[in-house]
């Protein structure tokens, strides 16, 4: 009896820590959050909690440019991304053969150099006077006083740039675990080939695709750093406004009201997103 | 059956392109710790120098970031660990009321924007009136780290069958026995993965910590200071010599596991580190 007991209680002796940890560092500061966000009042005078619904609209009125801003350069770096990592994943998995590993590698390479230097590597790379705005201006491309650096474009392409390992690994390991039989059986049951990719292996790996899809959206919609460091104010986006709002104007509630409708639009988003998708659960899709 | 290969060739060059572009910041990270800039900015190609390289602390202030940086990444790493280690043997191992729960609220912390995360525990460490430094920067990233660990465990531990614990504690083995001697060394490489993710995200991590450092500086918040005066070389150098000890660390893993493989029949099945590492970030 004793020893069943202990069996019984083993799992939650062994998460407990962790997931006290978790409650503690994730879970309450969240909670924390939305009351702070109901509060009024200011950093001088302090605040007090009074049911303050109204920041909320005021927020979400104040910033949608930025919002739909995060939401346009989150999506179009998702896409691009997915452009860009689907062939390469598609190769790794079918055919590097002995380069697998080695092709892998550099996928994860990125990773372990800083994030915030590769994007300031872009400056360099985008600067005004650099040779890639030089070449394009020379062939036509841009204009004789057109700039790359502190554009939309920079800002998207720094997105893609620094998200893209997040979407191509998911890919690979989805396309990887494929049961090549299938595909074969496909083709010997007269799919063309262009059948059996579109009808076998892109719905095999579509738990990859959408894994790779959120993990590359999610962070990307709440990133400040390619705005503030590859654009200017006007690409501005939504993470800009609260990192500001905390850091540098100390306007909590507002701050705060900003994180909850954020989570609440890519909560939305990756519901939609998944329902479409046609997964029946979200901790399926992803975990 | 090998016909036009033209289609393969596409994709390759596709590929090939992909990770070129993957590579050119990191190339040009690298090409320019060498470069001799003459003003403050290190922008433009102005002439090699190993300057740099052999005064790499010369710079007011960079040599606190980085020991900050690689001692919190060493501590978080380890409190991920051996956290994490639990709960994912808990998780996989057990089927225990609210598991599934279990498993989506530690999913969640991955699926928040960092600014969210980073917001949130400044709130709360105002609320509490806690001081922010070195201490709640380590909170902080064991807080996200363990997340990371524990996905990755779990994918390792998923596929591992219990029958050979059972047979350790048939022979007489304790289950502490069985757990140290059986099941550590196989979801070794799983660990070593983790351990790995864990430093590098701590190591980098530049938006959680930038709300919860206060006056520490991190490698990474040294970094955004100097990015609006120009980024010295130095910081290129420093950049350059903890991708080579990462590939150093790995390439020594790798070694000690194709020794470990050859000796040990059980290895053999062990996926190679980047692979483990792939289904880690992608659970």
């Amino acid at each position: 009896m004793g020893l069943r007991r202990r069996k019984a209680l083993l799992p939650f002796i062994l998460l407990g820590p962790g997931l006290a940890w978790l409650v503690l560092f994730f879970a309450i500061p969240a909670l924390t959050q939305l009351y702070v966000s109901l509060q009024t009042g200011n950093f001088e005078v302090g605040y007090t909690f009074d049911w303050a619904w109204s920041t909320y609209s005021e927020a979400l009125s104040e910033y949608d440019e930025q919002f739909l801003r995060s939401l346009g350069y989150a999506a179009t770096a998702t896409v691009l991304c997915f452009v860009i990592a689907f062939p390469l994943a598609y190769f790794i998995a079918f055919h590097a053969g002995r380069w697998r590993n080695f092709m892998l590698l550099l996928i994860i390479l990125p990773f372990f150099t800083s994030y915030l230097i590769r994007t300031v590597a872009w400056q360099t790379i985008l600067a005004d006077n650099g040779w890639v705005a030089d070449t394009m201006r020379s062939v036509g491309l841009l204009e004789e006083d057109g700039r790359l650096l502190a554009t939309r474009t920079a800002v998207i392409a720094g997105i893609t740039y620094n998200f893209l390992p997040f979407m191509a690994l998911p890919l690979y390991v989805s396309l990887e675990k494929i049961d090549r039989r299938l595909i074969e059986a496909a083709t010997d049951l007269y799919a063309s080939r262009r059948q059996a990719f579109m009808r076998v292996t892109l719905p095999l790996a579509m738990p990859g695709i959408i894994a790779g899809s959120l993990l590359t959206f999610i962070p990307a919609v709440g990133d400040f750093v390619n705005a503030q460091l590859l654009g200017t104010s006007r690409q501005y986006m939504i993470g800009n406004v609260i990192q500001s709002k905390f850091l540098v104007v100390t306007d909590y509630p507002e701050a705060a009201a900003l994180s909850f409708i954020l989570m609440a639009i890519l909560l939305a988003c990756v519901l939609l997103y998944t329902r479409v998708l046609g997964s029946r659960n979200l901790e399926e899709a992803v975990v | 059956m090998r016909r036009t290969p033209l289609r393969r060739w596409l994709l390759g060059i596709w590929a090939v392109g992909a990770l070129v572009y993957l590579f050119i910041p990191i190339g040009i990270v690298v090409l320019y710790s060498f470069n001799d800039p003459e003003g403050r900015f290190n922008i433009t190609w102005e002439g090699f120098t190993l300057d740099h390289w052999l005064h790499p602390f010369q710079v007011e202030g960079l040599q606190e970031a980085l020991v900050n940086s690689l001692l919190i990444g060493v501590l978080a790493t380890a409190a991920a660990i051996v956290l994490g280690t639990f709960m994912a043997l808990a998780l996989v191992r057990y089927k225990f009321a609210g598991r599934s729960q279990a498993n989506f609220f530690i999913f969640l912390p991955l699926a928040t924007p960092e600014v969210v995360l980073g917001a949130a525990l400044l709130g709360l460490f105002i609320t509490w009136g806690m001081n922010t430094g070195f201490l709640t920067i380590f909170i902080a990233h064991t807080m996200f780290c363990l997340s990371y660990v524990v996905v990755t465990i779990r994918a390792r531990l998923q596929g591992l069958d219990t029958h050979l614990e059972e047979a350790a504690m048939d022979l007489g083995a304790s289950e502490w026995t069985a757990f140290r001697k059986v099941t550590l060394p196989i979801i070794a490489p799983g660990i070593t993965a983790a351990a790995l993710l864990s430093f590098a995200l701590s190591v980098d991590d530049f938006v959680i910590t930038n709300f919860t450092a206060g006056q520490t500086s991190t490698f990474p918040l040294f970094i955004w200071g100097a990015a609006r005066q120009g980024v010295p070389a130095e910081v290129n150098v420093l950049a350059t010599m903890l991708l080579l000890g990462v590939l150093g660390l790995m390439g020594l893993n790798l070694l000690y596991q194709r020794r470990r493989a050859r000796r040990d029949a059980l290895a053999t099945s062990e996926p190679a580190q980047p692979a483990a590492l792939a289904s880690g970030l992608s659970r």
